[in-house]
């Protein structure tokens, strides 16, 4: 009889995959750290580190150019690593992954890309109220150029989308709409898949900002039927410096190149230049051989331990952290308390998110302080910032008890 | 009292306090004791906004002599901000312009110093020295 799948997943042993991460051991200001910064980007599993220093070491070479041997193994490694990358997000087509610096060079590729061919006076891009500062001035730029204008989806007291105001707002003078999966300041979750099907009913493309999203979400493009989504491979485990952007074939045939440079070409003269196919039409120069190989590696990382172990751990976690912090005198947290993932934002007291932040680093405890480049959110609020813990499935329950000690131990220093 | 004495004097009180929390303890006392700025001074013309916390910085020039106050919205900040008003207070532009202020580095507050935490403090005492070089200026015209 073959066994039952449930039989062989036996969750994550967190001391035992806290080993894999080296950073993790560390003290800070001779206190264990406890490191809630994931949002903000990832520690690096040993696995990760060692195919870096495997690749330096042993076949560093640039792709796609050589024809010796060293060139021929760091280009399979490279594109291994992007149909990892295309069978992670279930891309139809390999080719439809665009290595990049980051989210941000990301959404700004398809900005400039774009608006070329299909903003033009009087149009509109549509966002949300809640977006990263990456998925504002991008558009914010191109709006400007094009006398286009920014239309923003409002959100409500508890950090949800409108979606009676994006309903409202979705006109046929809107050609493309930009929205976050996950908030990165208010952990918020945002109905996708609906934007998607109501902007695709009037035939307007959608990019996703999938960076807080990846890490702690399924994600299949073709399920969702996103147009473009962007991540970045330093909060998923992987080193910085690479990026993703997912684009359907179709829109990433039909959208003109971003940079030029070599490897994006098939034939030039000074005539005319034909450029090369998707997906290097989108990677002028030579590319970050390492991010990519190393992104590669941490998505073996991850799939190795299971996706679903690894959900089902950061659900846990969050609903433990959730259940202590509400618990915790004069502190409020900021966004939804139901249907969120990832991060947790809050204040104490009136006290400003710096100070509380300062105090926590002292004890070894690692936040983010400050508006957490969401500054409209913020407004929104009438807050100057947010303290932000941010989980992942290498935290303990532990932690989350440091953590709530530490913000008794802040409230009495700063009370 | 010469700036180094104040400062000086600033550096022997923190090492008392061997321990974070009771540095941190000692700062927010400072913050709480600073003299309340002129509400009317927190004007948004005076204001020094760091990526994190704000600092409102207000210049008064008297006979030679400059007399800063100043706020700040997060209070180890504000501690801060009421130690180099404490060092700074009362002196003529070319003092304060000329001054090699040390004692954050030296009571282990260096991170406050750093562009990248941009919490006002370093902006502000760009501020002050801007402020000590323009009544200097101004000082020299008369």
């Amino acid at each position: 009889m073959l066994q039952n799948d449930t039989d062989i997943i036996t969750g994550i042993d967190v001391e035992k995959v806290r080993n894999d991460f080296p950073l993790l051991a560390r003290k800070v200001f001779g206190k264990p750290l406890v490191y809630f910064d994931n949002a903000a980007t990832s520690q690096k599993p040993t696995f990760v580190l060692d195919a870096l220093e495997d690749y330096y070491r042993r076949y560093n070479a640039n792709v796609h150019r050589g024809v010796h041997t060293l060139s021929q193994e760091a280009t399979d490694g490279y594109e291994a690593a992007r149909k990892k990358i295309a069978d992670f997000i279930n891309a139809r087509h390999t080719h439809e992954i665009i290595y990049t610096r980051g989210t941000t060079e990301s959404i700004n590729l398809v900005a400039a890309v774009f608006a070329k061919q299909h903003i033009k006076e009087g149009d509109k891009v549509l966002i949300s109220a809640m977006e990263h500062h990456s998925n504002i001035v991008p558009w914010q730029l191109v709006c400007e150029e094009k006398k286009a204008t920014l239309e923003v989806i409002a959100v409500n007291e508890q950090g949800e989308l409108l979606m009676e105001d994006f309903e409202q707002k979705l006109d046929s003078s809107v050609k493309i709409v930009a929205v976050t999966y996950v908030s990165n300041s208010l952990g918020t979750i945002n109905p996708v898949q609906e934007i998607i099907r109501q902007a695709h009913a009037k035939n307007i493309p959608v990019l996703i900002d999938a960076a807080q999203a990846v890490v702690h979400l399924p994600i299949d493009v073709q399920k969702l039927d996103a147009d473009f989504l962007a991540f970045s491979g330093h909060k998923i485990y992987g080193p910085t410096g690479l990026g993703i952007l997912y684009g359907k074939q179709e829109w990433l045939n039909k959208l003109p190149p971003y940079q030029g440079g070599g490897e994006m070409i098939k034939n030039v003269t000074f005539n005319k230049t034909t450029y090369n196919d998707l997906p290097y039409k989108f990677e002028a120069g030579t590319p970050d051989v390492a991010g990519a190989i190393g992104l590669g590696a941490a998505i073996d990382y991850i799939n190795n331990l299971g996706r679903d172990n690894v959900f089902k751990a950061e659900e846990e976690l969050l609903e433990y952290a959730m259940q202590q912090l509400t618990g915790v005198k004069g502190l409020r947290i900021i966004g939804p308390l139901q249907n969120r993932v990832g991060s947790i934002s809050f204040l104490l007291e009136s006290f400003h998110p710096f100070d509380v932040g300062e105090i926590l680093d002292k004890q070894g405890i690692a936040v983010r302080t400050g508006h957490h480049c969401t500054q409209p959110i913020m407004d929104f609020f009438c807050i100057p910032g947010t303290v932000r813990a941010s989980l992942s499935f290498y935290n303990t329950k532990d932690e989350i008890n440091a953590l709530v000690k530490g913000l008794e131990r802040a409230r009495a220093v700063l009370g | 009292m010469t700036i180094n004495e104040a400062q000086d004097e600033i550096i022997e009180e923190f090492s008392f306090y061997p321990e974070w929390m009771e540095k941190y303890e000692y700062i927010i006392q400072l913050a709480k004791d600073l003299p309340v700025i002129d509400e009317h001074y927190k004007t948004d013309g005076n204001i020094i906004k760091g990526c994190q916390s704000k600092v409102w910085l207000h210049a008064e020039y008297k006979d030679g002599i400059i007399y800063f106050t100043a706020d700040s919205d997060a209070l180890i900040t504000k501690g801060l901000v009421a130690m180099v008003v404490r060092v700074l207070f009362g002196h003529t532009p070319k003092e304060i312009a000329d001054a090699d202020i040390y004692f954050i580095d030296k009571i282990g507050l260096r991170s406050h110093l750093s562009p990248t935490r941009s919490n006002g403090l370093l902006s502000m005492l760009k501020q002050m020295k801007l402020y000590a070089v323009a009544f200097q200026a101004k000082s020299l015209q008369n």
